[in-house]
């Protein structure tokens, strides 16, 4: 069964917030409709969102490391909102596991953003109904767009390669290898959601080194130097083998 | 959570117009067996008018707080799995139940139906009004149950939660009835008066439960979980946007802790103590505008619940919105 998801790096992400603008755009320019966007160059600006990247300091100064964290709706396996929904909006679909929400059922009670425990659902003030990441459902199938680019905005635009898309139930795919060579893991796993969308946490690549290793065992010379050279009209080895 | 009055207006309007026609079940249940004096007609029909006032009141109340009202009979489409579908087939159902209650008291078409020895003989009413006791008890069930049913909301993940809608619905509609009652019998307003000070104590008591339980819960997620870093210093520097959005309104009452505080000592005042003492009073002295405020303080007080028992749900999702 296919379950696409996406997969975020978390070693890569620099928080450019390229995935939330290009998500924006696309489902601002698409056939969903406009996300609302309130007073974006004046005071108190707001709007809807499918992507939002947060930013966290880990440790005490000056041991810290900035974690940028991009989050958009996880699309889980057993997703709280859909069970919670009255009208049936909300739905995961069979074919590849996309969480969706049918935007002429809503009702915009927002009951479903209550049972979303990562708060991926918002409310499209202006439409008055529940929004959510779609996966670029409208991307991914659609044939008129080149192959290499049937895939969610943000993947293709971000600059880090710190999204990856595909089908976390293949274990072939690029994803699921990711999630299993990188330590890929789920968000707030206590409460079973399982979500498919998984990170890849900050690793720090290191070799160790051997104090043996740092000084050449057999250096009769005690000098990292040339080897003296012999008589040059003397023979040498070379000589035989040389021509 | 942002407590959001048209849900608060609902929920305790319904509760007591539940409550009031549970009282006057209970007063009908009572004159059969022989405890009470039979009331007339209009007793029940102007109870039950009141009663179906209250819940239209409070269905009216609830469309305000969808974005797209006139799509609202789409909600009872996921009956099988959720609880706020139910509560939108139980509602009318239970309203519909009192209406043709309070029809049958008023055009007092009242005839005796089963006679047989499995079924002993009883009134139509009264089996209308049994009907309706049911669909009652499924319609605090169904409406506790939406908030109860969201194990992350752990401030609301407890059997106490429905407990405590029925109760304080149960308590409210109770003290309207005595009331009411004090126009038609004082026999039934010392039924109902004392029903009501005993369900407003059984209520005092687990909506106290409930703060106690509330206040020793440890939250299972925490910064580490919801980012997955494990590391026990974990700072937000940023939301990612400068304004504000759903994020930051939804899930977050916008007042200070200390608002928060007094409000949970107003209603533990408005809605307990003081209506019991008015009811004792009223009571005791039979006045009736005693019990009315009555009724008035513990409405006022329950408001004050209801928006305390939102404002507290500590939702997961604001872990990931501490900073600007």
């Amino acid at each position: 069964m296919t379950q696409l998801a996406l997969v975020i790096d978390l070693n890569v992400c620099v928080g450019c917030h390229a995935c939330v603008t290009s998500c924006k755009q696309w489902n601002t320019s698409g056939a969903a409709g406009s996300l609302m966007d309130d007073n974006p160059y004046d005071k108190d600006p707001t709007g809807t969102f499918f992507n939002r990247v947060q930013t966290y300091e880990v440790g005490e100064f000056p041991n810290t490391e900035t974690v940028h964290f991009p989050k958009s709706c996880l699309h889980c396996e057993d997703p709280p909102c859909v069970p919670v929904c009255p009208t049936g909006a909300s739905y995961k679909r069979k074919e590849d596991g996309i969480v969706l929400v049918d935007y002429d059922k809503c009702i915009g009670c927002n009951y479903c953003s209550w049972a979303c425990p990562y708060g991926a659902r918002e409310i499209d003030e202006k439409q008055k109904v529940m929004k959510k990441c779609t996966l670029c459902v409208d991307r991914i199938y659609d044939e008129s767009l080149p192959e290499t680019e049937r895939k969610p905005a943000c993947v293709l635009a971000c600059p880090t390669s710190a999204r990856l898309f595909g089908d976390v139930h293949d274990p072939e795919s690029e994803v699921s290898r990711a999630i299993c060579e990188s330590g890929g893991y789920p968000l707030m796993p206590e409460w079973g959601t399982q979500p498919a969308n998984h990170y890849l946490p900050r690793r720090k690549t290191t070799i160790k080194l051997h104090e043996d290793e740092l000084t050449r065992a057999d250096n009769p010379l005690k000098k990292d130097g040339r080897l003296p050279r012999t008589d040059p009209d003397a023979p040498f080895l070379e000589d035989s083998v040389s021509w | 959570m942002h407590p959001a009055f048209s849900v608060i207006f609902l929920t305790t309007l319904i509760g007591a117009g539940q409550g009031l026609f549970l009282a006057l079940v209970t007063a009908e249940a009572f004159s059969h067996m022989g405890a009470l004096a039979l009331q007339e007609h209009n007793f029940y029909s102007n109870g039950s008018l009141l009663s179906l006032g209250l819940l239209i009141a409070g269905l009216v109340a609830s469309f305000f707080h969808l974005g797209h009202p006139e799509r609202a009979w789409r909600s009872a489409a996921m009956w099988r799995t959720s609880w706020l579908s139910r509560e939108v087939i139980a509602l009318p159902a239970f309203m519909s139940v009192v209406f043709i209650y309070g029809l049958l008291h008023y055009l007092e078409w009242n005839p005796k139906i089963f006679g047989t020895a499995a079924l002993p003989e009883t009134d139509l009413t009264l089996m209308v009004g049994i009907i309706g006791i049911v669909l009652c008890f499924t319609l605090f069930i169904c409406t506790g149950m939406i908030y109860a049913c969201l194990k992350f909301l752990q401030e609301w993940h407890t059997p106490l939660t429905p407990i405590n809608y029925t109760l304080l619905g149960m308590s409210s509609g109770f003290t309207l009835a005595t009331a009411f009652a004090t126009q038609y019998s004082l026999e039934m307003t010392g039924l109902f008066g004392t029903w009501a000070i005993i369900l407003t104590l059984a209520a005092l008591l687990t909506r106290t439960a409930s703060l106690l339980r509330n206040k020793r819960i440890k939250h299972r997620s925490s910064l580490r979980t919801a980012i997955g870093v494990r590391h026990n210093n974990i700072q937000q520097k940023s939301q990612g946007s400068m304004g504000g959005s759903f994020n930051t309104r939804e899930y977050f009452h916008g007042m200070s802790a200390a608002f928060l505080k007094s409000v949970k000592w107003i209603f533990l005042l408005l809605a307990f103590p003081l209506p019991l003492l008015l009811l004792g009073m009223g009571l005791s002295n039979d006045v009736t505008v005693l019990l009315v405020l009555a009724f008035i303080v513990q409405y006022v007080g329950l408001i004050a619940e209801r928006w305390f028992f939102f404002a507290q749900a500590n939702h997961p999702q604001n872990l990931y919105y501490q900073t600007i």
